[in-house]
């Protein structure tokens, strides 16, 4: 497999989280302090950086580092959207415990997002029959779109088409490329 | 030409129909045909000699009659042609045919024949002896135009294998399979049509989106299939004549596993529109459609047997994919298949003997047969990723989809698996065979 679906994420949230957390709540620093002060602003609670902007202490504090951690949920949210391909066992349409996090986060986005579309196409690996696979492409997508339905997404937004084993990601006859094709894809419309 | 783009902008339909005319003319037809090769014959190979036919007048260039029906028995995997360098005598009638000889060579039946051309027409007269009984068992006259040399040639090698195997012959049969070519980034998809032997090929559609599924009408004028061309599965039906589609079903979500019923008036269909892949039959006439299978698990590939009042399918409703039978529309289905994890795609022969079906063992998927009356699974391939199953009318042979060096090619074998003949592609993919009717 190219890169799991886990290890990504995690990369993802490490580096887009961190530098969006710093961005969007640090009206007052100027371009050039991101890099690895970003380390540095973390561990010392803000505090420091905020300091200056805030009259009131505590409470001031307190307040940015509620705002710093929303834009750092924000930005793990919009790290984990940044993953829209979604893998499968053989002849399964079972979502894998590691995309639940990102599909609720593609959820969220899309109840938030009432105007956009998304279209989910299912596909399988080449082995078995063609027509079969249609059907267990269009059960996997379906398993993701009810999913993304039950975490806020709302029917109307969602598109499902399978291809089938027609258009592998990778092509040839090998557990690895098996394994890539055996996916739904999410194509934000 | 894009038919894709066209139906997305919403062109209409005359539109992309006459981009996909044009673009099918341009298709070259040389590139478009099929290779043979003959792999392996079967032991128990009939032994005749098919003797060159005797001319008079001017004869098309290409191959020769005789030539064309020797190809033809051997292929069957039934037959096993002497060739012409070893026979003793070239005989073009009954008084000419002295038996002995051919009794010495070994042969069990002789073909002669004699061709006359008159005008743009070739009439051709034949005899088939039986050698060790010494008798005439058919003597014939058939016709055609200079054109249709082929023709001539597979409409006497099926009198002759019905003379001899009592079954009809299927070498004036079609075959509708899909090719695929992809060079860079451009796919594209072609159904085409042709002889048995893969001559005489003709792109009947092509687009850059899948097509799939190719289904005959039983009386072989129309194909339906599903093609991607507007962005999803939507069974089409074409008359093979005119060129004239239409969209046999275009629900939301799936349309797929087109089969038409006996009497060429409807179609099994799998559609998920009411919420998953299950089956309907669709009247063509009226657009009626009836669910045939309520399940929440994955049904779909519907083929009728032989009574054409049943239906075979494929559902996972057990687990994995198994082959059902529904023996009357609306009865409760009785699953067939138990001998691995993974039957699909059933395709019954016409008697009610055998039902065809794509089997997984060890990994690899072969193409395995189910005696109806004993309940007893075979394998009858030895290759390893095995598709697409099509019976031959007349029970005797299967054609399937293969893997070889990574391409994808058409393998015909008898139905027992003891002969084979293989039609790769000059170039890319062939695959999803369906072997045409018989038409009187």
């Amino acid at each position: 497999m190219k890169f799991s679906v886990q290890s990504k994420a995690f990369a993802m949230l490490l580096s887009v989280g961190l530098v969006a957390g710093c961005s969007s709540t640090g009206d007052t620093m100027e371009d050039g302090t991101y890099g690895s002060d970003v380390a540095a602003i973390d561990q010392e609670g803000g505090s420091t950086v905020y300091g200056g902007m805030d009259g009131e202490g505590v409470s001031s504090s307190d307040l940015s580092d509620d705002q710093r951690q929303a834009a750092q949920q924000e930005a793990e949210q919009v790290a984990l959207r940044n993953i829209t391909v979604f893998y499968f066992d053989f002849d399964t349409s079972e979502i894998k415990q590691e995309a639940r996090d990102v599909l609720i986060a593609h959820a969220r986005f899309l109840a938030d997002n009432p105007r956009q579309n998304v279209r989910l196409e299912g596909h399988t690996d080449e082995r078995g029959t063609k027509e079969y696979n249609l059907a267990l492409g269009e059960r996997r997508a379906s398993a993701i779109q009810r999913f993304l339905i039950v975490n806020g997404a709302s029917r109307g937004q969602l598109e499902t088409v399978s291809y089938g084993e027609e258009k592998p990601a990778v092509h040839g006859s090998s557990e690895s490329a098996w394994a890539q094709n055996r996916r739904v894809e999410l194509v934000f419309q | 030409m894009n038919t894709h783009n066209a139906y997305r902008q919403g062109f209409p339909l005359a539109t992309a129909l006459t981009a996909l005319v044009l673009f099918m003319l341009v298709a070259g037809s040389a590139r478009a045909e099929l290779l043979i090769r003959i792999t392996e014959g079967a032991d128990s190979a009939i032994p005749i000699a098919v003797v060159p036919f005797a001319e008079s007048g001017a004869m098309p260039a290409g191959d020769k009659v005789s030539s064309i029906v020797q190809a033809n028995l051997t292929m069957s995997g039934e037959f096993r042609p002497l060739e012409p360098s070893r026979m003793l005598s070239l005989p073009a009638q009954r008084s000419e045919v002295y038996f002995r000889d051919w009794r010495m060579l070994g042969q069990r039946y002789v073909l002669v024949g004699q061709l006359n051309r008159s005008g743009d027409r070739i009439e051709a007269r034949y005899e088939l002896f039986d050698v060790n009984r010494e008798q005439r068992i058919l003597g014939e006259t058939a016709g055609a135009s200079v054109n249709s040399v082929r023709t001539l040639a597979h409409h006497i090698s099926d009198r002759v294998y019905e003379a001899i195997t009592g079954d009809p012959g299927v070498f004036s049969t079609k075959l509708a399979y899909i090719t695929l070519n992809r060079t860079g980034n451009d796919t594209r998809y072609r159904l085409q049509v042709s002889d048995l032997d893969g001559k005489r090929a003709r792109v009947r559609l092509e687009s850059q989106e899948p097509i799939l599924s190719p289904a005959w009408s039983p009386d072989g004028k129309q194909l339906a299939y599903v093609s991607f061309e507007t962005g999803k599965p939507v069974v089409f039906t074409h008359e093979l004549a005119t060129g004239e589609r239409k969209k046999a079903a275009d629900f939301p979500g799936l349309n797929s596993a087109p089969a038409w019923s006996p009497d060429g008036k409807s179609l099994l269909l799998t559609l998920s529109k009411d919420g998953n892949a299950e089956i309907y039959r669709l009247d063509i006439a009226s657009g009626n459609l009836t669910r045939l299978t309520n399940h929440w698990a994955i049904d779909t590939e519907g083929a009728w047997d032989h009574t054409g009042k049943g239906i075979f399918f494929t559902s996972d409703r057990s687990g994995g994919p198994q082959i059902y039978h529904m023996e009357r529309l609306g009865a409760e289905p009785k699953r067939i298949t138990f001998g691995s994890r993974y039957n699909a795609r059933a395709r019954p022969d016409a008697k009610g003997e055998y039902v065809y079906y794509v089997h997984q063992r060890n990994r690899a998927f072969h193409i395995a047969r189910i005696n109806l009356k004993s309940g007893e699974e075979s394998v009858i391939t030895r290759t390893e990723s095995d598709e697409s199953p099509s019976v031959s009318p007349n029970g005797r042979m299967l054609i399937y989809a293969t893997q070889r060096n990574g391409t994808s090619v058409l393998t015909v074998v008898s139905a027992n698996g003891g002969a084979a003949y293989s039609l790769p592609a000059a170039d890319g993919d062939v695959r999803e065979p369906a072997w045409g009717p018989i038409v009187r």
